[in-house]
């Protein structure tokens, strides 16, 4: 055990901590279990925007504006889009899930991997503590990026063309 | 604030994706499902980064990488939500089990 100072142990964001990742967690679960496809989406945008605090807290502010743009902006829309497009029956539908079986095997495997999970995170960190955490300011992440990173970003940028063309060759109509 | 109070966050919301991708047959609510665990990685990749980023301020590598884990997210939604589009317009149903070709 380190000793812990009084300056490290940020009571307000430990607190705004845990509620949002109450909220983020209760949203997920009803992402996975919700009967209405509408509904399931719309708690989706609840866990997306909860990360986004999340990355404040952490202090990595353009990640969570990224995240608010391109997650809740972008990808909840497209989302939606595809529902309506699939024509998805917009009630409950017990059609959304596999048989009870199927979901008994999805909930065994997901313990069993949080099981292994929460050991690994507990023996490799404990109680390690984030020091002083300082603001990591957009200036500085563009700098990475287009410095150290310069070259996978060019990568990514060609695998969104790539998506992108091939997205609409899919779905093109012909 | 501890590192593990974030990194077991990203742990729960990855279980719980997983239990999504495992238990829904909807293609749709399937590719929600990757996204909640495509998030719960990044949100373990920013945690680290701050880690880091208190040690060496120079290092902004988690972050980075959860852009690009951001920017990856968002073609792959792209192209699984025309796949799922496509599955519809040739079977009038976007289930999952239904698409049982390769099956032998």
């Amino acid at each position: 055990m380190t000793p812990v100072f009084a300056s490290e142990v940020l009571v307000a964001q430990t607190i705004a901590f845990g509620l949002i990742a109450a909220a983020m967690i209760f949203a997920a679960v009803r992402v996975v279990t919700c009967r209405n496809l509408v509904h399931a989406a719309l708690w989706l945008v609840t866990v997306l925007a909860g990360m986004a605090a999340q990355y404040i807290l952490l202090a990595a502010e353009f990640v969570a504006v990224t995240q608010v743009l391109v997650y809740i902006g972008a990808i909840v829309v497209l989302f939606l889009f595809g529902i309506m497009l699939t024509r998805s029956q917009m009630g409950l539908s017990d059609r959304l899930d596999n048989p009870r079986q199927a979901k008994l095997v999805a909930g065994g495997v997901a313990v069993a991997l949080l099981a292994v999970l929460g050991y690994a995170l507990w023996d490799g960190f404990e109680d390690r503590r984030f020091g002083e955490i300082s603001v990591q300011t957009t200036t500085q992440v563009s700098d990475a990026i287009f410095s150290t990173y310069l070259v996978p970003f060019e990568v990514v940028s060609v695998l969104l063309l790539a998506a992108l063309i091939g997205a609409i060759v899919i779905a093109r109509r012909d | 604030m501890l590192v593990n109070q974030f990194l077991f966050l990203g742990a729960i919301l990855f279980c719980i994706g997983v239990y999504g991708v495992l238990a829904r047959r909807n293609g749709v609510l399937v590719l929600m499902s990757i996204e909640l665990i495509l998030n719960s990685v990044n949100i373990n990749l920013v945690a680290f980064g701050t880690m880091w980023h208190a040690t060496d301020a120079s290092n902004l590598s988690g972050q980075v990488f959860a852009l690009f884990v951001i920017a990856i997210a968002a073609a792959e939604v792209g192209v699984g939500l025309a796949i799922v589009l496509m599955l519809y317009r040739n079977r009038r149903s976007i289930d999952i089990d239904d698409v049982d070709l390769m099956r032998g």
